[in-house]
């Protein structure tokens, strides 16, 4: 892979140079590749990331029918990737104008990765850097072990789509501790509130009565605070003795339980698996963030290349060029869904909404149709404001909190369903509904949420893994349980055991336009010796 | 509407028609589709209907480096495909070796070109398995749905699709689904992959003519002076000829090597030389139904199979085997090429006999008998206006006296079960009385394919 030529990177660096003035903020240091065919070939099967591990699944077309991206949450054709410094790719033919164009979409995307909340795990490395030293832990492994190394990074990849991102990010991006004692937190954070469900009035009270207790007791507050709870609630230290030990043992994803409590990995010819599953582990999480904010990342990227590239003043006279190549990208289809034009269109919506201060208590208690439709505080803090926005949101909820109504009428948004017409043996595609409700929940259905499979260490008999798969309204997909599960007891070692919700029979609506109705059977998978048996429970 | 096929509804509509039949007929009747080959770019739109190509792209189909730049499927190119293929075979027979099951699966075929130049589109296909949920467990007809933008009230149809768009065509498995990393090579190479499965059975004896193409190169004449082996027990023999007429061997029961006198043309040397190969050939018909009814996955599954059996021959017999064409509804045609064979359009109305009684005519008419060893594969979705085979049933009768194996393929519609061909032949006694000549393979709607390959095994084994 060669450099893009001087003449393109002095481009790029005035492109840096807009950006930054503009408020976008990213490592000054970038690298751009020219691309060829052959050098995508190689890529993508790696998800653009050059030094990958090798696996031969890389080498072999990976069907796509089934839950594409469900099973590889991570886009295989890239631009540019969250590595530092961050790495972007083009083709070798692209006029100026157009790279002005590409310049600004990836430094947004640069932006967004070094800027989202989401992200935050993958800012005190060099992903690029800490992948080659695990490529070269696996190669080294494989002269020793062979085919079993690739066995023990399938098994692992059979569970890389439930690691513990959330659990990771959250040790990650706690809030600042503060000053008081973990008692008093849990006295009003979760005792009040949670196990004595207490009402608001009483909350406030409770609250005013601390306030009095630091007014007259100043340092020794906590002593007299508290010498009436216990009066009040008796059981009060107990269950927060008991909540303390709790909170030390942190959740752990699959992976992790294994490589911790795995008899077979134990054993001192397996320890070496140890290594190699941390490695699929590691890899997994870097790429949880892309997926959860395709909306936003690319509607950021879009919002800020159509800005930047109409303020700069090197391109003039491609304008129409522009406007060509922006329309192709950011338009809404008839039917489909366009993460650019959306999340770009909702960017513009959130800015403009704050520009006018709606998104104010102010503008909340106000009733009046016709004073909230003129309702304008020429506020100015909407370019603040969608700048919050990508530091802390992901696409669930950007799409949950921001589309409404208003942003559904007014970009003419609409939900399509498809059915069946027998007659003339098409599909027909119709609007189904222009109520934001539908529309919201259409754009949730449709984005990126692995299973929840937790372990039950209480329910594991006899040194059996029990895995239970919490349901939310769908199966797991049932030809690839048989070949995950045996994965996971070749690594566990023992039989290992799922329970999980399966479709007994599907009913047909009673009435048109009601879904029909399903009836769920909870069912335990049990895996002994490779062979699968399933009975109801 | 064609006439002649009106009159064969008459003629059969006469003899009586339980209504489910009547209607099946009747919508192959009035079906307006003809033969031909796909347009390059298919027209289905009608005016005032906006046509959607199929919806499949979620949000995260979307990528910077198409959408922007417009770098898209990348060609990988021959050479780069092959190295992998074998040694991914040998790892996934090790899989099975090491106790997992196997993973690789050989997909996607054919890129049929016209003039017999057909490609093979040899894929290995994997799945990387993980819990995911499952999306699709309700019924497909409600649907999925999709985001919109635009004019329409509620509930106002804004555009269709038809449901077999990209089947319609006949257009088989590699048409129009090709990917970023799809490998070409020819039919050879996937043939040499199914050889592992099977065989051509009953394999004769039989004229052999057309070996006279073929030739292998041995090491077989000698050559004195010269050459690429030395012949060592010949060049001694020579050796001692010559010592023996110069003189040079007084004592036959004492001979001393070391003393022989060697002549630079005692050398007896082995040379390469051309060897006729005879080889038994084989003549295989190819029969597709191409009714109407034959619409969507049928037609698919049949193709596909018959793009299979006809890689493995190409491979396997190495062009020894000739291939006719045969499609039919309800008048059979011969075809030139397979590109035809395996494009043309569905439409019409169901003759099966049409096409067994042409076969009967060009065996007849060429006497292929003589010198071929005779191979019949049929396809078809079990559909007959023939309901009892009244006809079918003589001329495959007369097929099997001379045929070493004929195979029939019902690719069954999801709805129908036990359909006419597959009555008739049961009720014929043909399939137990001669299981050796004619074999059966009944196929689901939804048959992937390691069930074809399946199927094969079972058509020829």
């Amino acid at each position: 892979m060669e450099l893009i030529d001087q003449h393109t990177k002095k481009i790029m660096e005035g492109c840096k140079e807009r950006a930054l003035n503009a408020g976008l903020r990213f490592q000054d240091e970038t690298l751009e590749y020219i691309v060829t065919n052959r050098d995508l070939l190689e890529l993508s099967p790696k998800l653009m990331i050059p030094t990958l591990y090798d696996y031969w699944v890389h080498e072999v077309e990976v069907l796509k029918e089934k839950g594409r991206y469900e099973l590889y949450p991570s886009n295989p054709y890239e631009t540019v990737i969250n590595t530092r410094p961050a790495i972007s790719f083009y083709n070798d033919n692209n006029p100026d104008w157009l790279n002005v164009l590409i310049f600004y979409h990836v430094l947004a995307h640069i932006d967004f990765f070094q800027n989202n909340m989401y992200f935050r795990h993958t800012w005190d490395y060099d992903f690029t850097g800490q992948a080659l030293s695990d490529k070269r832990v696996i190669a080294k492994l494989r002269s020793e072990k062979g085919r079993w190394v690739d066995y023990v990074i399938e098994f692992t990849r059979g569970m890389d789509n439930l690691v513990g991102y959330h659990e990771d990010l959250s040790r990650l991006n706690r809030p600042r501790a503060t000053n008081l004692s973990k008692r008093l937190d849990f006295y009003f954070d979760v005792f009040l509130q949670s196990v004595k469900k207490v009402k608001i009035n009483n909350y406030i009270k409770e609250i005013e009565r601390y306030n009095d207790c630091v007014n007259k007791d100043g340092e020794r507050v906590e002593k007299s605070f508290f010498s009436e709870v216990r009066r009040k609630y008796p059981e009060f230290n107990a269950i927060f003795k008991k909540s303390l030990k709790e909170k030390s043992e942190h959740k752990i994803d699959l992976i992790q339980y294994l490589i911790e409590h795995s008899d077979f990995l134990r054993k001192d010819e397996n320890e070496w698996m140890k290594s190699v599953m941390q490695v699929v582990r590691k890899t997994s999480l870097f790429f949880q963030p892309q997926i959860r904010t395709k909306i936003m990342n690319e509607g950021w990227a879009s919002y800020w290349h159509e800005k930047l590239f109409l303020q700069d003043d090197r391109i003039r006279g491609h304008e129409v060029d522009f406007a060509r190549a922006h329309a192709g990208v950011t338009s809404l289809p008839r039917v489909g869904l366009n993460p650019y034009a959306l999340g770009m269109r909702i960017f513009y919506y959130i800015e403009e909404i704050a520009d006018k201060g709606k998104y104010s208590i102010e503008f909340k208690r106000l009733l009046d149709a016709d004073k909230r439709e003129k309702f304008d505080a020429e506020t100015g803090q909407g370019q603040d404001f969608i700048f919050k926005i990508r530091e802390n949101l992901s696409d669930f909820l950007f799409v949950n909190t921001f589309v409404d109504q208003d942003f559904v009428t007014r970009n003419r948004l609409f939900v399509a369903g498809r059915r069946l017409n027998k007659a003339k043996m098409v599909w027909e595609f119709y609007v189904k509904s222009r109520k934001v409700e539908d529309y919201r929940k259409m754009l949730l259905d449709t984005l990126y949420h692995p299973p929840y499979i937790e372990i039950d260490p209480e329910k594991g008999k006899n040194n059996t893994l029990y895995l239970v798969h919490r349901f939310e309204g769908k199966p797991l997909v049932k030809e690839f349980i048989a070949n995950t599960m045996m994965g996971i007891e070749y690594l566990w070692g023992s039989p290992v055991q799922l329970e999980t919700s399966e479709v007994v029979s599907t009913s047909p609506p009673k009435e048109e336009t009601k879904e029909p109705e399903i009836k769920w059977q909870r069912v335990l998978y049990t895996i002994d010796n490779r062979k699968l048996s399933k009975k109801n429970i | 509407m064609d006439p002649k096929r009106l009159k064969l509804y008459d003629e059969i509509k006469k003899r009586g028609l339980t209504a489910e039949r009547d209607q099946k007929i009747l919508s192959e009747l009035y079906d307006e589709g003809t033969h031909d080959l796909p347009d390059a770019l298919p027209d289905i739109g009608r005016a005032g209907i906006e046509t959607f190509s199929p919806v499949s792209d979620s949000i995260y189909a979307y990528n910077d480096l198409s959408s922007l730049q417009g770098i898209t499927a990348l060609q990988s190119t021959y050479n780069i495909s092959l190295r992998p293929l074998d040694e991914l075979l040998e790892k996934d027979k090790q899989r099975e070796k090491d106790g997992f099951p196997r993973k690789i699966n050989v997909g996607r075929l054919i890129k049929p070109g016209k003039g017999g130049k057909d490609k093979v589109v040899v894929v290995p296909t994997t799945v990387e398995e993980k819990f995911i949920h499952d999306s699709a467990f309700r019924p497909p007809e409600e649907g999925g749905q999709s985001g919109g933008t635009g004019e329409g009230e509620e509930g106002e149809v804004i555009g269709e699709q038809p449901v077999r768009a990209p089947d319609a065509s006949g257009a088989g498995p590699g048409e129009g689904e090709s990917g970023p990393h799809e490998m070409e090579s020819n039919a050879y190479d996937l043939g040499k992959i199914l050889t592992e499965k099977f065989e051509l059975p009953n394999l004769k004896d039989k004229g052999k003519k057309r070996s006279l193409t073929r030739y292998t190169y041995d090491l077989t004449d000698k050559h004195r002076g010269f050459g690429q082996l030395l012949d060592k027990k010949a060049t001694l023999r020579k050796i001692v000829e010559t010592n023996i007429s110069l003189g040079n061997l007084p004592d036959i029961g004492n001979i001393d090597p070391t003393r022989f006198l060697v002549s630079p043309s005692d050398k007896v040397f082995r040379i390469l030389s051309r060897e006729m190969d005879y080889e038994s050939q084989a003549m295989v018909f190819f029969l597709r139904d191409y009714s109407g009814s034959m619409a969507g996955r049928s037609t698919v599954l049949v193709a596909t199979q018959h793009v299979l059996i006809y890689s493995w021959l190409v491979y396997q017999y190495a062009m020894q085997v000739e291939t006719r064409f045969i499609l039919h509804d309800t008048e059979a045609n011969e075809v030139q090429d397979f590109y035809t064979y395996y494009n043309s359009k569905v439409a019409g109305g169901t003759k099966v006999y049409s096409a067994y009684r042409l076969v009967n005519e060009i065996v007849e008419r060429e006497n292929l008998v003589q010198d071929y060893n005779i191979y019949v594969f049929h396809g078809t979705d079990g559909d007959d206006w023939d309901t009892d085979g009244k006809e079918a049933i003589p001329e495959l009768k007369k097929m099997l006296t001379y045929s070493n194996r004929v195979g029939i393929t019902i690719a069954e519609h999801a709805l129908s079960h036990d359909t006419e061909v597959q009555k008739y032949l049961k009720a014929s006694g043909l399939l137990t009385e001669k299981p050796d000549l004619i074999r059966l393979d009944v196929l689901q709607e939804d048959a992937d394919e390691p069930r074809l390959i399946e199927g094969i095994k079972k058509l020829i084994s």
